[in-house]
C-alpha cells in the first residue's frame, strides 16, 4: 500500500507514492464555506451530526454571520431509531427552513458521513422535497461526507450535482467551471472578451437563476484542478474539456488563455496583444518575491488538489525547489500538464500518513511547509517555517494580476521569520 | 432532527480530546472518519498550543465500510502504542464509527497492549462536549486510581478537578487557585486533568479533598471520589470577590487551616474600584448573561452584588445546571433562557435591550450586530480570548480582572452625560457612537448628516409612525442610541396603557417620570 508505483502522468513514467493512514484533512462539507458566499441564493443544509456543525462553525473561524446561508440538521438517537422518521424530520426542517427564509432558490441538502453511514438517501429526499418547493425552491443533494470526499472534492460534488439541472443549448460557448473570486471572474471574462470569445458562462455562477445552459457547442476550462466529477459530468452533457495549464502565475495564465483562444479558432497574436499589459505585470511581481523564494525548498502536505499547479508556479516562476508534492488524489488527465513540468527530483505522493510524512518533513526540513491548520502550529515550534494551505483556497489568487499576491503568499512566511527578533 | 447554524458545545469526543490534550503521556485513538480530525486545529490555532493533540485518528473510508474497519482500528492502536510509548491509552468512537458498531474498547483489549487502555462510551447522538469531558476525566478516575494511596493522607492537601486544554481562562485560573490554597498552606497533591499524567492518577486517593474549578468537567469525578474514597468536594466556584471568600473559608474549613492569611489580600482591588464615586453610572446598567452555567451563574451574581448592575437576561446552554440557572433567575425576576439554539439567544437579547451583553464568541456576533457593549465570559472562545498575558477570572485578581472587562466596553459616566446632553452635535451622533468603541458601533451611513435619517430599528416603526406626533419623534432622537429602544417602547407602552393618542413631547416625559429608576 505504501509503495511507490509507476504511473503514467501525462507524456512520462513518473513513481507516485501511494500512501494510506490518518488523513490530516478536511472532508468534503468544508466547500460551503466558499460556496455559500459564491451562489447568493442558495442555502446548504447539511443533514448529519453535531460534528458536521462543529468543524463547519470551526473551519469558518471568526466569519460568524448572523444567520448564515448555511446550517445543520443535527441527526439525535430519535431519527436513528427508523428511518422513516428521518425523513418526515427531515422535510420538517426543510419546510421550517424555507418557510422562514424565502430569499432562498436553491437549497443543497449535504451528506455526511452519519446520513450516509445509515443510508439516508437525499438524492431521492431532494426528489420528494422539489415535489414541495419547485419552482420557489428548488432542492439538490450531494454528499461531502469524509468517508468519500476530502475538502474540496466537496465543491466537485456540489458542481457536479448541479450540471443535470442546466438548460440544454447547443450555441457555442466557453464555461468556465469552478468558483474563484468574483473580482477574478471578472478578470478573466474581460480577457476572453478582448480576445473575441464571445460566448462565455461561469459555473457557479452568482445566482442560482443565472446557471449557465450547456450542450455539444459548449467548451469548458477548468479554473480548478479539483473538479473530476463535474468534468464527467459535463462532458455527459456533450460539452468538450479544453486541456490546459491552470492560470497561476504568468506562464500558466498564458497557457490557460492560449488554449482557450486555440479551441476557439483565435490567432495567437490576438492573445498576446490582449495579455502583454497584464503578463508584464505578473512578470514583475512575481520577480520581487523570487528573490526571497528562488533556492528554497518547499514541501505540500495533501489539502486542496491544487499542490500540482500550485508546486509547478513556484518552480517554474519562483525558483523554489519543491521535496514533496502531497495531494489528495492526483488525477493525471486533469493535472498531468502541471505534473511534466515539476522538476524530476520532486516526490510526488497521493493519499496520506500523517505521522511518515511528518517523518520525511522532519528529516528534510524544507524552508517551507505548506499544511493544513492542525499541522502548522506544531511544525513552527518545531522550527520549521508554514503557510497555511487554506488561505490558498480562500485567497484570490488566479490569475495575472493575482500572481504577484500567490508568490507573495508564500514569501510572508519566510519575510516574517527573518524581521522577527524574539 | 432539529436545525442548527452555530453549536455551542461541540461532540463528546471533542471534550474526551480536551482531557487528553491538557494531560501528558496519554494517547487518544479514535475510530474516525477523514475530516474529523479538524478538531485538531481547534487546539493549535484557537489556543495556539505547540504541538498537535495526542490523537490518532482511524481515518476510515467508505470503501472499507464494506471490508473490515475493525482491523483498521487495531492496526492504528497498535501502530500509536509503537510510536508514541503512553503511559495509559484512552480508545472511543466519534458519531460515524458509533454507527457501525466495531467497539473499540473490546478492540484495544483484544490486543493485549502493554499499557492501561481505557474504553469510552460517548453517546454522539445524545450527549455533548462538556459531558465528553467529565465523562473522561471520570473514566481516568476510575480506571488509574489506587486505593493504596489514601493511607498516606495528610489533612492539609487536596487535587484541584477540572482544568483542561481550551478551557476559557483555565490556565489562569489554576494560578490563581494554587495561590490561595499556598497562601493557606495547603499541599496540591494532584492537578488533573491539566498538566498531569495518567500514572499521577494513582495518587488521587492521597489527597484530605477535592477542589472542583469547573463543575462542567470535573463533577462527576469528584462525586465518585466522594463516594469511594470519602474525599469532601469544594461546592463553590471562586469567581468574584464574594465567592472567593465563601471558596477560601471552604477550602479552610475542609483542610482545618486559618482562612485569614488568604483573605487579606491586598490584591483584592475590586471592591474599591466598585465603590469608588466614579463607579456610580454603573448603577442598574442593563446586562444580559448567557453561558456554560457555572459562568453564567457566578458572573451574574458579580453583576448584580459587585458591580450593581441589573440583570435583565441570564440563561445557559448547559442543561445540567437548568435547575440552578432557573433558580437565579427566579431571584433576579427575570425569565431563565435554557437553549443551546442560538437564534433563540438572540431573540432573548434583542428583546431584552441590554446595555451590556455577557456571554460567549456567539453572543460577541450578536451584540455586535445589534450595536450593544458585549465582553466574553465563558466558552465556547475564538483566539482573541486565549490571551498571553495573566487574565483569570477567579480569585481576588479574577475579580480585578472582571471589572476591567466588564466595565470597559460600557460608555463612561462623564461621557453619557456629554452625549445626552449634546445630542445635535455631529460627533455626537449615534453614526459615530460612542468615541472608544469603534468596534461595536453600529455602521449606519455616512457621518454628518445635518438632519439625520432616522435609524429605522430604532425609530418608531411605519405603523406606530401615526402614533407620536413630529415633535415628540424629534424630540425622542435627542435620546442616546443605546437607550432609545427602551425609551420609545416604554413610551408607547405608557400611552397604549393610559389611551394616550398621539404621543406627545409631554407623553414621552410623563413615561420618563414614570418609569424612572
Amino acid at each position: 500500500m505504501n509503495a511507490p508505483t509507476r504511473h503514467r502522468t501525462g507524456g512520462c513514467d513518473r513513481p507516485i507514492l501511494r500512501e494510506r493512514g490518518q488523513r490530516e484533512v478536511f472532508c468534503g462539507l468544508t466547500g460551503i464555506i466558499w460556496l455559500h458566499r459564491k451562489i447568493q441564493d442558495a442555502f446548504f443544509l447539511v443533514v448529519g451530526s453535531r460534528t458536521c456543525a462543529h468543524l463547519l462553525q470551526s473551519a469558518a473561524g471568526v466569519m460568524v454571520f448572523a444567520e448564515p446561508r448555511f446550517g445543520t440538521a443535527i441527526i439525535d438517537d430519535r431519527d436513528l431509531a427508523g428511518l422513516a422518521d428521518a425523513n418526515d424530520e427531515l422535510d420538517r426542517v426543510v419546510a421550517e427552513l424555507l418557510s422562514r427564509r424565502s430569499d432562498i432558490k436553491l437549497l443543497f441538502l449535504v451528506g455526511s458521513c452519519p446520513s450516509e453511514v445509515i443510508k439516508l438517501d437525499l438524492a431521492k429526499a431532494a426528489e420528494r422535497l422539489n415535489g414541495a418547493h419547485y419552482p420557489q425552491t428548488r432542492v439538490l443533494a450531494y454528499s461531502g461526507s469524509g468517508i468519500e470526499t476530502t475538502f474540496t472534492d466537496g465543491e466537485d460534488a456540489c458542481l457536479s450535482s448541479l450540471v443535470p439541472t442546466l438548460p440544454s443549448a447547443d450555441t457555442r460557448q466557453l464555461l468556465l467551471v469552478g468558483s474563484v473570486p468574483d473580482v477574478v471572474e471578472d478578470q478573466f471574462l474581460r480577457m476572453f472578451a478582448e480576445i473575441g470569445i464571445e460566448n462565455v458562462a461561469v459555473l457557479p455562477a452568482r445566482t442560482a437563476s443565472a446557471l449557465p445552459s450547456v450542450g455539444a457547442g459548449t467548451q469548458y476550462l477548468l479554473l480548478q484542478p479539483f473538479l473530476t466529477q463535474t468534468a464527467q459530468s459535463l462532458e455527459a452533457r456533450g460539452a468538450r474539456h479544453i486541456p490546459a495549464l491552470f492560470p497561476f502565475g504568468a506562464v500558466g495564465t498564458r497557457g490557460f488563455m492560449e488554449a482557450a483562444a486555440a479551441a476557439f479558432g483565435i490567432d495567437k497574436s490576438r492573445v498576446d496583444a490582449v495579455i502583454e499589459a497584464p503578463e508584464r505585470r505578473a512578470r514583475a511581481a512575481v520577480a520581487r518575491q523570487r528573490e526571497r523564494l528562488s533556492g528554497r525548498t518547499i514541501t505540500f502536505l495533501p489539502d486542496s488538489q491544487l499542490e500540482p499547479p500550485l508546486a509547478r508556479f513556484l518552480s517554474e516562476e519562483c525558483g523554489m525547489e519543491p521535496i514533496e508534492v502531497g495531494s489528495p488524489y492526483i488525477n493525471q488527465k486533469i493535472v498531468g500538464p502541471e505534473l511534466d513540468r515539476l522538476p524530476s527530483t520532486a516526490i510526488l505522493s497521493e493519499g496520506q500518513d500523517v505521522e511518515r510524512q511528518l517523518d520525511r518533513v522532519r528529516a528534510n526540513r524544507p524552508d517551507l511547509t505548506v499544511c493544513g491548520l492542525g499541522l502548522a502550529n506544531p511544525l513552527e515550534a518545531e522550527g520549521l517555517s508554514t503557510k497555511w494551505a487554506i488561505e490558498l483556497v480562500f485567497s484570490p489568487i488566479h490569475g495575472f494580476e493575482q500572481a504577484g499576491d500567490l508568490a507573495e503568499l508564500f514569501a510572508r512566511p519566510l519575510r516574517r521569520a527573518e524581521r522577527l527578533q524574539l | 432532527m432539529k436545525l442548527h447554524l452555530w453549536t455551542y458545545e461541540g461532540p463528546p469526543h471533542v471534550g474526551a480530546m480536551r482531557v487528553a490534550t491538557g494531560m501528558q503521556g496519554l494517547h487518544y485513538v479514535l475510530h474516525a472518519p477523514q475530516g474529523d480530525t479538524y478538531a485538531d486545529l481547534l487546539f493549535t490555532m484557537i489556543e495556539r498550543r505547540n504541538h498537535r493533540p495526542p490523537v490518532t485518528y482511524t481515518t476510515f473510508q467508505a470503501r472499507d465500510l464494506g471490508a473490515d474497519t475493525a482491523e483498521l482500528f487495531k492496526n492504528a492502536a497498535k501502530e500509536a502504542y509503537e510510536r508514541f510509548s503512553p503511559e495509559a491509552m484512552i480508545v472511543g468512537a466519534s458519531c460515524t464509527a458509533e454507527l457501525i458498531q466495531d467497539d473499540p474498547g473490546g478492540l484495544a483489549k483484544a490486543l493485549a497492549l502493554p499499557c492501561p487502555v481505557i474504553p469510552l462510551e460517548l453517546p454522539s447522538y445524545q450527549k455533548k462536549e462538556n459531558f465528553g469531558a467529565s465523562e473522561t476525566l471520570y473514566r481516568l478516575a476510575r480506571g488509574l486510581s489506587d486505593p493504596e494511596t489514601a493511607k498516606d493522607r495528610t489533612p492539609a492537601s487536596c487535587n484541584i478537578l477540572g482544568p483542561t486544554a481550551l478551557g476559557f481562562r483555565h490556565r489562569d485560573d489554576l494560578r490563581e487557585i494554587k495561590n490561595i490554597l499556598k497562601t493557606l498552606g495547603v499541599r496540591v497533591n494532584l492537578v488533573a486533568p491539566l498538566s498531569a499524567r495518567p500514572s499521577d492518577f494513582a495518587r488521587l486517593p492521597a489527597a484530605a479533598f477535592n477542589v472542583v474549578m469547573y463543575p462542567e468537567t470535573a463533577e462527576s469525578a469528584a462525586r465518585w471520589l466522594e463516594r469511594e474514597f470519602k474525599q469532601p468536594r469544594t461546592k463553590t466556584v471562586p469567581i468574584g470577590v464574594k465567592a472567593t471568600r465563601a471558596f477560601i473559608e471552604e477550602v479552610a474549613g475542609l483542610a482545618g487551616v486559618d482562612p485569614a492569611p488568604a483573605l487579606d489580600d491586598p490584591e483584592n482591588r475590586m471592591p474599591w474600584w466598585s465603590s469608588s464615586v466614579d463607579s456610580n453610572y454603573l448603577t442598574d446598567k442593563r446586562v444580559f448573561i448567557f453561558g456554560d452555567g457555572t459562568h453564567a451563574l457566578a458572573i451574574a451574581k458579580v453583576c448584580r452584588d459587585e458591580l450593581g448592575f441589573k440583570v435583565v437576561g441570564l440563561g445557559t446552554y448547559s442543561r445540567e445546571y437548568a435547575r440552578d440557572v432557573r433558580a437565579l433567575a427566579k431571584e433576579l425576576d427575570v425569565e431563565p433562557l435554557i437553549t443551546d439554539d442560538y437564534l433563540d439567544v438572540e431573540r432573548a437579547v434583542e428583546a431584552c435591550e441590554p446595555e451590556l451583553v455577557l456571554g460567549t464568541q456567539m453572543e460577541r456576533h450578536i451584540a455586535k450586530r445589534l450595536g450593544i457593549a458585549c465582553a466574553v465570559i465563558s466558552s465556547p472562545v475564538h483566539v482573541q480570548d486565549f490571551p498571553a498575558r495573566h487574565s483569570p477570572q477567579m480569585g481576588f485578581e479574577g475579580a480585578n480582572v472582571l471589572f476591567d472587562t466588564l466595565v470597559h466596553p460600557l460608555t463612561m459616566g462623564l461621557e453619557e452625560h456629554l452625549l445626552t446632553m449634546f445630542r445635535e452635535d455631529f460627533e455626537f451622533s449615534d453614526e459615530a457612537g460612542a468615541s472608544h468603541l469603534a468596534a461595536h458601533a453600529p455602521q449606519r451611513g455616512p457621518v454628518p448628516q445635518p438632519e439625520p435619517a432616522p435609524a429605522s430599528s430604532e425609530s418608531p416603526s411605519e405603523a406606530a409612525g401615526s402614533l407620536w406626533e413630529p415633535a415628540a419623534q424629534k424630540e425622542l432622537k435627542k435620546i442616546p442610541f443605546f437607550v432609545r429602544g427602551r425609551a420609545r417602547q416604554n413610551t408607547e407602552t405608557f400611552a397604549a396603557e393610559r389611551g394616550i393618542h398621539p404621543i406627545t413631547v409631554e407623553t414621552l416625559y410623563d413615561a420618563k417620570a414614570h418609569f424612572a429608576r
